[in-house]
């Protein structure tokens, strides 16, 4: 990715950032907060993984924060706004921010800088010929199937587990209409 | 050097398809609907605008049959007052129609218009952003468009453009995923995303609602029927039809347009979210709209429709086409992409001017109960369909028995769950 475009996607996802708290307005911290995310599918993008940027919008800012908006806006948005921030929770926060700012410094400085290889694309083909030969040819003719090889190492190697995990959602799913519908009874 | 010239390939790329072939199509678009819908009610529509020779002592006027009508009304748009009412929400209200039009043209850029165009030997293609997500880039991108709607609802801070806003946000919501899994057959299918391939595996063995031919030849020839596949191709289109009628309607609920243009109707919420917009903000909003439209249809005609291609077997010949250096098959197909899509456009058109606004629980209704449930059963006859081939009888025979044991299940829990309308007490 080229630099100019990753400072201008960090930047608009730092800003989108800083705005969801600073911002008195609910709904314009709801929609600097799909701003971020935008920023953060950016980068995603840049870092060649399309597949987890458009989700991430697809997911995040197409659905989840609309939802978000639609409940805001239906809320009282005045007093909201009149509410002055109390100094414990800024500086609680302010804290934390700055211990996991320590942290990631800390971390990052003791990691060295490892060299950037290209990916091996002819190793991983052949590696994929066996038990999945679409993968495979595109792999070969030097593309990056992202989609492909998340769907193959979900459904192949973690089969169980997303079964078990789309039941749960289900029972959620269930139960949420089981426990809405009572109240009306 | 290199870095500039693929620059200006881009820069030239989008500001050609984007702004000289889509944008254009929305005035279109809307001549069209009014001439349509003239022809439909026994009117004629706007035939007027155009030269007025009789200033110059003619005895007619040139009209162009009207075609210079969108350009009359956009002038009307651009010089009308821009009136702000002094109870909204400012920021939001401005910031609305630009986030309703912004996503539409957005989305273009995946849209595979025509094949490669050749330019001393260096095949160019005629999309925009080759993506490996093509139809995930176009569903989270438009996904966008409801926040212009829904805040422009909110921001004016009135009654009826608030409801027009919440209206809209759940439609569209609620139709997202009917859109999204209706999609997931086309997609087995083909196993790719890449909108270039799609088409262009349907250039070579046959549109997916229109199997006519294959590398063997047309249906009429018999190396056609001698494909392995062409049984299985023509099974799928069952499943690909459903697919098409869900995905179809679904946009058109998606772009909020007749039959389900809940959030704007005008007998119930004077004008919906629009209501206390005027001039260009206004018309922004429906550029939004046929923008989505035009967006909507070019990928049902790249989805099912066979995209750029012009079918049997004739692609390859307008691949081959040259005007002495250059290439120009791309342009061809380009051309022939455009008669799909206004084709298609018409035909939303005639839908708009044919059929009756839905009532809001049916909308709701239709979204949630038939046409989520009847995507996902289209997800596993789909796959069914696909894996047929390779498996035995035994296990085929039992996916089937298992697809039509659970369409009996939600079909009985349909008809049980249904409320019953009470009598009225008197």
């Amino acid at each position: 990715m080229p630099l100019p475009l990753f400072w201008f996607f960090a930047l608009v996802m730092l800003f989108g950032g800083v705005a969801v708290v600073a911002l008195r307005n609910p709904v314009a911290s709801a929609l600097s907060m799909v701003a971020s995310f935008v920023g953060l599918s950016g980068l995603f993008i840049g870092l060649n993984a399309f597949f987890v940027g458009i989700i991430q919008i697809l997911v995040y800012a197409g659905a989840i924060m609309v939802l978000f908006i639609f409940i805001i806006m239906l809320l009282d948005l005045k007093i909201e706004e009149k509410r002055a921030p109390k100094l414990a929770p800024l500086l609680g926060g302010l804290g934390i921010v700055l211990g996991f700012t320590i942290q990631l410094i800390g971390v990052l400085s003791k990691t060295p800088n490892a060299d950037w290889k290209p990916l091996d694309l002819a190793a991983a083909s052949a590696a994929h010929a066996q038990s999945s030969p679409g993968i495979s040819t595109k792999l070969a003719e030097g593309h990056l199937p992202d989609v492909n090889l998340i769907g193959d190492i979900l459904f192949k190697g973690y089969n169980l587990p997303l079964q078990i995990v789309g039941v749960l959602l289900l029972v959620a799913t269930i139960g949420v209409v089981v426990l809405s519908k009572r109240q009306e009874a | 050097m290199d870095l500039l010239i693929t620059l200006l390939i881009i820069v030239a790329k989008v500001i050609g398809l984007t702004f000289l072939v889509v944008l254009p199509l929305v005035p279109i678009s809307v001549y069209f609907e009014r001439r349509f819908s003239a022809i439909i009610q026994d009117r004629v529509g706007p035939n007027r605008v155009g030269v007025p020779l009789t200033w110059f002592g003619a005895k007619k006027d040139f009209s162009f049959f009207g075609l210079i009508q969108p350009m009359a009304d956009g002038v009307k748009l651009f010089l009308k007052e821009d009136f702000t009412p002094s109870h909204v929400r400012k920021a939001f209200y401005w910031l609305a129609p630009a986030l309703t039009v912004v996503p539409a043209l957005v989305t273009v850029c995946v849209v595979p218009f025509g094949s490669d165009i050749m330019i001393n030997g260096h095949a160019e293609k005629l999309v925009i952003a080759n993506l490996d997500v093509g139809p995930l880039f176009i569903f989270a991108i438009s996904s966008l468009a409801v926040y212009g709607i829904t805040l422009a609802g909110w921001s004016s801070n009135s009654k009826f453009p608030f409801i027009g806003g919440v209206r809209s946000t759940a439609q569209m919501i609620s139709y997202e995923i009917a859109l999204g899994l209706s999609v997931v057959p086309v997609l087995l299918f083909y196993g790719d995303l890449n909108l270039s391939h799609i088409v262009e595996a349907q250039a070579q063995r046959g549109w997916l609602l229109l199997p006519l031919w294959n590398e063997h030849g047309a249906f009429f020839t018999e190396g056609y029927w001698k494909d392995p596949e062409v049984l299985n191709q023509w099974l799928f289109w069952i499943p690909a039809m459903i697919a098409f009628v869900i995905f179809t309607t679904s946009v058109f609920a998606e772009t909020n347009r007749m039959p389900f243009d809940l959030p704007e109707c005008e007998t119930e919420l004077v004008g919906g979210y629009h209501t206390e917009y005027s001039s260009m903000k206004f018309a922004m909003f429906f550029m939004g709209e046929y923008a989505a439209m035009v967006i909507g249809s070019s990928l049902v005609v790249t989805l099912f429709l066979g995209g750029w291609s012009l079918g049997f077997g004739a692609d390859e010949w307008i691949k081959g086409l040259k005007i002495g250096d250059v290439g120009i098959g791309g342009f061809v197909h380009m051309a022939v992409f455009m008669a799909k899509v206004v084709a298609f456009i018409l035909f939303f058109i005639l839908v708009r001017w044919t059929v009756p606004r839905f009532r809001y629980d049916q909308l709701m209704r239709l979204g949630w109960v038939i046409f989520f449930e009847a995507a996902l059963l289209n997800v596993f006859l789909a796959a069914i369909v696909i894996a047929l081939p390779q498996f035995g009888a035994i296990v085929n025979i039992a996916a089937v028995v298992v697809l039509v044991v659970v369409t009996a299940a939600l079909v009985w829990a349909l008809k049980v769950s249904e409320k019953k309308p009470a009598p009225l007490s008197i």
